[in-house]
Order: structure tokens, then sequence, then C-alpha cells
């Protein structure tokens, strides 16, 4: 029988928890690490707004995901497996799955944190119990991971995909969260390179007014109009749709840096800093500009972990596609 | 030898050794990168993103400070975009943190102001976010102002590889802080590593420098018209402000600080300066400067003496130095079941200084009561040592003030007298002159040390009947052990020797860094019989990187300053304690009677509570 790695790398697999690395390539290296143990962990944080396909796998392929679990403690050669995942999902599935589980070595921990715990050397801190920040990469966490062990973490969908490839199911498809001013949100499953323009016309949510999307994150997730949505997804997959006339740029920007003022660590300057002044400028009567692209400049350039750094992308294509319309040159509304 | 790699750094070849960080490489290749938070005695934590750098082919800038220099690396280290980042990021530093620059234990030497000149940083920019953030004291001994924390975590991370853990950081986000414990079991013990350790000046000794600036701005508005600065002759204004109308003030300055003090005078770290420190002080108006190091010789007499008491009886065993007050507030507080393991005898200052109080006096004929005895410390615990009411001799203290390293030279640099140009002068008799011994109390390893080199003798010829050594063996066997408790240590390590004396074998064990501390009490609650003699010594390769000391203090200027003193040592003609004639002349006089010597020389211990945390609002301490 074929191994199972060398089935994920034929397949083209790469993770759905945002950073799209391929797959096989995750698994081999943690095969391979040096150490007597080493650990799994599936990422059912979902914490990006606007993503909540992580959650339809959990309530209707449970059975699938633990199954893609056990697949990697095999073919790894790990002791246990963490699941873990956020606290509403915890409470809704914590049961059903410890029932599939039955006696493998497979725990279910409930994220004691925020969005950063999403994050996987934020995440192996809040298992291990200390504070919620990321630490320094490398190493990563196919080297030193949970505990200090090679770990291979992974997203619920990835799990989920893995268990299609090893019964021979897996057609190149994943999952997208559709929300925002549509008809029909909600999970639908489709090709992966399908582009947001068809994903939209196949579930019946193509608006009939001026709009824009959000597309990968609704937090994180970058701005497309009209013109751009011939594109795949990427990211976690989720499209938040905007009535560009009832959508205020200020409050859309408010609404997400203040997302990020209650869900950053602290831990670097730019990030703690950079935000707390995001938000200073952005709630005073007039903005300016011009500090404003100075902090999301160091955001993007110099912040510490990938949440920081991808701060910047939906305030730079709204600022850019959206808003550069409505002000002028000097910054006035 | 280590294969050294080639790397390129802004287009220079150069080599460096494998495993090194881009900003070590860097400097050692006299590149400077600016870095916050890197300090070299803490893991690097790269969250000032300062020391950002441009890696070929790697997007995003990196940080030099956490990412290992590979072959063929090309890096650059300053271009445009680095600027621009690195200003931004200084001017949010600066919106962190409430500038109050006269005031500063960086004094004019301070990095943020030196690298806001270089990036042409707005320090106003933003609005300080912190200045209604308030001061905490720690004890007599240790002020933090929240007001001006940049939230780099050194004091948190030190505190924490202390073992103490007294610092801790609550909040999230923006809301981050760095908060002193409510916790009824964990205290400060006063080591003031934060202190060194705190780029932004945030923490500091208490009394630094509000009392030297009141004092110094009456003095100078009082001599306005003089053209002789000194303060000799002037003494009334310098006993008016501290309340000591005529009182004869005497100064005595720490084993530690004669090696490091000049660093602030454009000398190198570790080049020795005793004369003119004496010199400075002098001209400062104290009407005398004794040497603490000649307390330090009375300490390994009296320690050296006590180790063998209880060796050859194996009563309370192993034994402890008890020098360090941050320590000794450990063991009070932490482990008070280990209390009776140190020794009774008093630290060097509070000996000398009781000495100056009684044998000094009675000498010259002077009240002790009109003496004020002024400790200069690289040390913030022994503004809490002095606080101990039983070590007071006839209801006096034995040392009345004490100021660190750094104050001293704040009162040099205002009064404008520069040490590297000053002539040197001699240090006041009769309490003037070490030991060798007395000398390497500065550096972890020395008390032991110096506390062997007087004991062993005594060792050898009580325990072990005196059985026949020669000389030669004797040095030799000396040589070899203590070279391995000199210099070069590494913070938080454990030096352990084992010295044979006769038949048997003396272990000891030399720390330095309390860090290892709670492991090694752990040990010994097991395995009392593991060491005979432990010395401790709270701060990193021990006073020399004291709390008291200049910034910046790393483990680079530590070595040199240790080394400077074991030079002294060497140069010294008499190395051991009992050799040093005033030492021969108090015991043969005063210290006949035993309680005189008891009253001076030992002291007790309790167990401790928790000590008083004061808060304050910003911008009053």
């Amino acid at each position: 029988m074929e191994h199972i790695i060398e089935k994920i790398k034929k397949s083209g697999l790469r993770g759905r928890g945002g950073a799209d690395f391929p797959v096989y390539l995750k698994w081999t290296m943690v095969k391979k690490a040096a150490g007597e143990r080493k650990y799994i962990v599936c990422n059912g944080s979902e914490g990006e707004p606007g993503s909540f396909k992580d959650g339809f796998i959990l309530e209707n392929y449970p059975g699938e995901v633990i199954f893609g679990i056990k697949i990697a403690l095999k073919a790894v050669g790990a002791a246990d497996a963490y699941v873990y995942l956020r606290k509403d999902y915890y409470r809704k599935f914590k049961n059903n799955l410890e029932k599939i589980i039955s006696k493998q070595p497979i725990i279910i921990f409930q994220k004691p944190g925020g969005y950063l715990c999403g994050e996987e050397t934020t995440l192996f801190k809040s298992i291990e119990g200390q504070r919620f920040e990321p630490r320094i990469k490398p190493p990563y966490p196919p080297q030193k991971g949970l505990w200090n062990c090679p770990t291979l973490i992974n997203n619920v969908e990835t799990f989920y995909y893995v268990n299609q490839i090893a019964k021979g199911n897996y057609r190149k498809t994943r999952f997208y969260s559709l929300s925002g001013q549509i008809k029909h949100p909600g999970v639908y499953e489709f090709p992966e390179d399908l582009d947001i323009k068809q994903i939209l016309q196949k579930t019946d949510n193509w608006p009939s007014f001026d709009f824009f999307v959000q597309a990968g994150g609704g937090a994180s997730g970058r701005i497309l109009t009209l013109k751009e949505l011939n594109q795949s997804v990427g990211g976690v997959g989720a499209i938040i749709v905007y009535n560009t006339k009832k959508t205020k740029p200020i409050f859309l920007m408010k609404k997400w840096i203040k997302f990020f003022l209650n869900e950053n660590c602290g831990q670097c300057l730019p990030c703690r800093e950079g935000v707390y002044r995001l938000n200073e400028i952005l709630n005073q009567p007039k903005i300016n500009w011009q500090s404003f692209e100075d902090l999301l400049f160091i955001l993007e350039r110099a912040s510490f972990c990938p949440l920081g750094k991808n701060i910047v992308v939906p305030f730079q294509g709204l600022i850019k596609k959206i808003i550069g319309y409505d002000y002028d040159d000097k910054g006035n509304y | 030898m280590t294969m050294m790699i080639r790397a390129i750094i802004n287009g220079k070849k150069v080599k460096v050794r494998p495993g090194q960080t881009i900003l070590q490489a860097a400097r050692e290749n006299g590149i400077e990168i600016p870095a916050l938070c890197y300090h070299s005695d803490l893991d690097a934590k790269s969250n000032c993103r300062l020391c950002l750098v441009e890696i070929k082919g790697v997007k995003n800038l990196q940080t030099a400070c956490s990412t290992e220099i590979k072959k063929g690396m090309e890096i650059k280290t300053e271009t445009p975009e680095i600027t621009r980042a690195r200003k931004i990021n200084l001017e949010l530093i600066f919106s962190q943190h409430f500038e109050e620059c006269d005031d500063c234990v960086w004094g004019f030497n301070c990095r943020l102001l030196e690298l806001a000149r270089k990036y042409k940083v707005k320090i106003g920019r933003f609005l300080d976010r912190k200045s209604d953030f308030p001061v905490y004291q720690f004890g007599p001994s240790i002020v933090f102002d929240t007001s001006k924390c940049v939230d780099c975590r050194n004091c948190f991370e030190i505190c924490r590889k202390q073992g103490v853990n007294f610092l801790k950081l609550t909040g999230r986000g923006w809301k981050t802080k760095v908060v002193p414990s409510g916790q009824l079991n964990e205290d400060c013990i006063y080591c003031g590593q934060c202190i060194v350790h705190c780029p932004a000046g945030a923490v500091e000794a208490v009394g630094e420098f509000e009392d030297a600036r009141e004092y110094l701005s009456q003095f100078q508005s009082q001599n306005q018209n003089k053209k002789n600065r000194k303060i000799s002759g002037e003494k009334n204004i310098l006993s008016d402000y501290f309340g000591w109308k005529n009182k004869i003030v005497v100064a005595q300055f720490a084993p530690a600080i004669r090696t490091s003090v000049g660093e602030k005078f454009g000398m190198a770290p570790g080049f020795l300066i005793t004369e003119k420190l004496t010199a400075g002080i002098k001209e400062l108006g104290f009407d005398k400067v004794f040497d603490v190091c000649v307390g330090a010789d009375f300490t390994t007499i009296e320690e050296a003496d006590e180790l063998i008491m209880r060796w050859r009886s194996r009563k309370k065993m192993p034994m402890f130095t008890s020098c360090c007050p941050a320590w000794v507030k450990f063991v009070e507080f932490y482990a008070p079941d280990f209390i009776p393991y140190l020794t009774t005898v008093r630290s060097p200052h509070i000996i000398s200084g009781g000495l100056i109080k009684t044998f000094w006096a009675k000498k010259q004929g002077i009240n002790p009561k009109d003496i004020i005895v002024v400790s200069i410390m690289p040390c913030v615990a022994k503004k809490y040592e002095i606080t101990r009411s039983e070590l007071k001799i006839n209801g006096l203290k034995p040392v009345d003030c004490v100021l660190t390293t750094r104050e001293l030279i704040y009162f040099l640099t205002k009064c404008k007298i520069d040490l590297k140009r000053i002539k040197g002068r001699k240090l006041d008799s009769p309490l003037g002159s070490p030991s060798g011994a007395g000398v390497i109390y500065g550096a972890s390893g020395g008390v032991m040390e110096s506390a062997l080199r007087t004991a062993y003798e005594g060792i050898i010829s009580r325990q072990a009947a005196r059985q026949l050594i020669n000389e030669r063996q004797k040095k030799n066997l000396l040589k070899i052990e203590f070279k391995r408790i000199g210099v070069g240590r590494e913070f938080g390590e454990i030096r352990e020797a084992k010295i044979k004396v006769g038949k048997k074998f003396l272990k000891i064990a030399v720390i330095n860094g309390i860090g290892p501390v709670k492991k090694v009490l752990e040990k010994l609650r097991k395995n009392p019989r593991l060491y005979d003699y432990v010395e401790v010594m709270t701060c990193p390769g021990g006073c020399i990187g004291g709390g008291g000391q200049p910034v910046p203090t790393t483990a680079e200027i530590r070595n040199k300053r240790a080394i400077g003193l074991y030079q002294l040592d060497k140069k010294k003609k008499i190395r051991q304690a009992q050799q040093n004639p005033i030492i021969k002349e108090v015991y043969q006089d005063f210290f006949a009677e035993e309680k005189t010597r008891h009253k001076i020389c030992h002291t007790g211990y309790s167990k401790k509570k928790k000590g008083i945390i004061k808060i304050l609002p910003s911008g009053q301490h």
C-alpha cells in the first residue's frame, strides 16, 4: 500500500488554516524530526471573523476529521494528538467527538484565549499554560512545537481532506464560508480554484447592488472590487460581501481596528503601539493619513508574527480601492 | 577551533562564528545595529523591532537579535526602508516613555536619545499614553516609574531569571503592564537587576537622583561666585541638607566600584582608579575616605573563624556567606529554614562602618554621634541593609547613608570633577589599606576565596592535627582550585570545587546570579552534606554586576570589571586578610574584649514578611 504521505504529496493538498503550506512537506518534516515524543494538533480555533467552515465540518463530518488525525498519528509516529477547539465548538462538539475518539490518544482541548490563539506557536503556549503570545520562529513547530517536541499542526479542514485522500475521495475541493449582505450565507464545498465570481453566482448570491468583497478572512482578508473577482479566494476560504453604498469605510475600519485592539497580544512594539495609535487616529475628527500610512508600514514590515503583518491587508485595500475615490489627496473626506 | 563562516554585511565580507546571531556577528565586526530589548544576559525576545535588517532573498525585514547568521548570507543593516521603520518604531517607543532626562540612570548616555538624533525622530509625534501611570517603590531600595516603561520586558525576564518572579506581566495588547506581585509569598529582594537591564531608565534606586539634585541645587546657588568648586570648607551645606550640621562626614567605598566608576569618565571597564576615586570623593567634601575592602578583611577573618568552628563541630553546615543583603533577604523571605546556615558575620561595609564609629572615633577622640558614614556601593540592596535595626551599635547605625555608584558619578559629574584628569590621593589611614583578599570581594567567588585563604591554615592545623603539608603543595592546591572559581564565570553558573584538607575534602560551591539557588537549596534539604561552604552573590558576576552599577552592564563589561579586581589582588604584597597590619592592631587591642568584637562583627537574622510596596502617583518619587 502506498504511504499516505506519498498520496498527500500527489494530491497537492495545501493547509487550510490560511498559510497554504504544502501538507506533505509538514508531515515529512515531523516524521523525520528527531525526538522521542511528538504531538499532533488539530487546529479548530477558527478565530477569523467570517470563517465558520471548521465548525460546519466538526458538526457534519467529525468522524472524518478524527480519522484524519488517526492517520497522522500513525504516519508521523506521534504519541498524542490534541483537538484544539474554540469555546463554543468545544461546548457543542466535545461529547460527540469523545464518543468517536473512544480510547485513542486524542485529547479535546478548549481554547482559553481569543483570535491570537489560532496562531500555531501561541496555541502551543496556551496549552502549556503560558501567556498567549507567539514565539520566535525558527524553530518551527515540526522541529520544536508543543512542549518543545516536534509537532504536526494542521487545520480541521486539512484533516478532513486527509481522510478523503486516504479513502480516495479527494477531488481538489475546499470549504467556503459565505457571509455579509447576501441572500444565502453558509458553508459551501467547491473546487479550490473556482473564482469568487463563480462561487457567488453558483450559490445564487450574486448581489443586485454595487458591492465589494473581503476575501480570505473577515479580519485579515483582502478587499476586492467587482473587476477583481476572477480569482480564487485563498486564506481560510471566507467571502464577505459588502454593499458599497451602505458601507461606511470609516466604520468598517473602526470595526477592524477594534477587533485587533482587543485581540492582539502586546508583545511586539509595532502591533501593540501601532494598533493603539491606528485606533486613536480613526477616532479623531480628522484622519492623519500620513501617520496612518506610517503605522501600516511598520505593522507590515516589522511585526513579530503573521497576524500583525496581515492586519494591513484589508486597510490597504479599502483605502486604495474604496476610499481612494472618496478622499482627496490631502485626506479630506 | 570552530570553523568560521563567511557572510556579507553592508557589502563588507565578514567572517563569523556559526551559531551567532546577525546582531552578535555584526557587533563583533564593528557594525552597530540598534537593539533596545536585547541584553546579553537574556534570550532574544525581539519585541522592540529596532534591530531590523534586510536579508537578501528573504521577504520582510528580520530582527538581527533573533536570526542566526548563515553561510553566504547577504545582510544590509541600513537601507531607506530600515531607516523609515526604525524612525516610526522609535516614535512609538517615545509615545510610551515619559521623558525625564536629567533624572535618569542613563544620564546623557541614553541610547534612546542617541537613536532619536540618528533617525531624526519626532519625539512628541504621538501623545505620551503613559503620563499618568503610577510609580512603585519597593522597600527602601527600588523605584519603578511605569510612565517611562517601554514594555521591552527586560525587567520581567531578569526577575524571572533570578528566580524571584516578583515582577509580573498583566493584561493583553496595549494594556500589557509590568507590575509588582500582589501575592504575599512573593517579594522583591532588592537586587536591582531590573535597573541595570532596563533600557529606558524606568527603574532606579530610591533617591536616584532627586536627593543629589536637590542638594546640588542648594550647593550651586551658594557657590555661584566662587571659583573654588570644592565642597571642602563648605561642608555645612552638605550637612545642612542631609541634617548633618557640624558632623564629620566619612565616605567609604566598596571593592567593586573601583573598576566601574571610571566607565563614565571615558575609561575602559576594569580600569582601576582607587586613588583617583579617593581624590574625587574628597573633592566632593567628605572629611575622610576609607576603603570597604578593609572591612572585607575583617569579614574574612571572622568568617574563616566561623567556618573552622562549624567544620569542626559539623553543626549548622553548610555555611552560607551573608555579605549580599539581597541573598540574605531571599533566605529570610523565601527559605527561612536556611537562616541558621548563614554566617552571622556582618557584611564588610557594616563592619567598617562600625569600626569607624567605635575604633576610629575612640582613636580620634570624636563622639561617634558626630560621625556620619556614607557607603558608596554597587548595590541597591545595601540601601535596605542599613535599615536593619539589629545592626545598631550603642544605638547608632554603623552606616547612615548608601549611595550607588551611579549616584556618586552623578555628584562628580555635576560638580565637574573629572576622574580622568584628577590627581590621585591616598586613602585615609588607618582603615585605608586592604589586603588583596579584601579587594576580590567585589567579584563572584571572591568572598569564598578570601575566607579560604585565611581558613585553610586554620582548618589544616586544627582538623588534621598539624599534619605536615609543605608550602609548595599548599600553594599549588590553592592555585589550582581557585582558578576554577575565579574570573570567567557565567551568569547563573554554579561552580563547585573540592579542597583536600587533611584526609577530608572541603566541598564548596559558588553561585552568581541567584536563579539556580532554589534548586541548590532543594538539594541541600535532601542532602545537607552536599556542600560545606557556599557563596551566593545575587547579581551576575557578583558585586561588579550589582544593581547600583553604571549602565550599561553587560556580561562583557562585568568580566572586565572582575579582571581589574583580580589584577589588583595579584599586585598586592599582602594577599591574606590576617596579614593586614590593621587587622593585627584591632584584634590585639580593640577586639581583645570578646563582646566588642561580636557587637561589631556579628549579627542575626529572622524570618521576614513581605516588604512595603508603595504606589506613588506619577511624577512623585
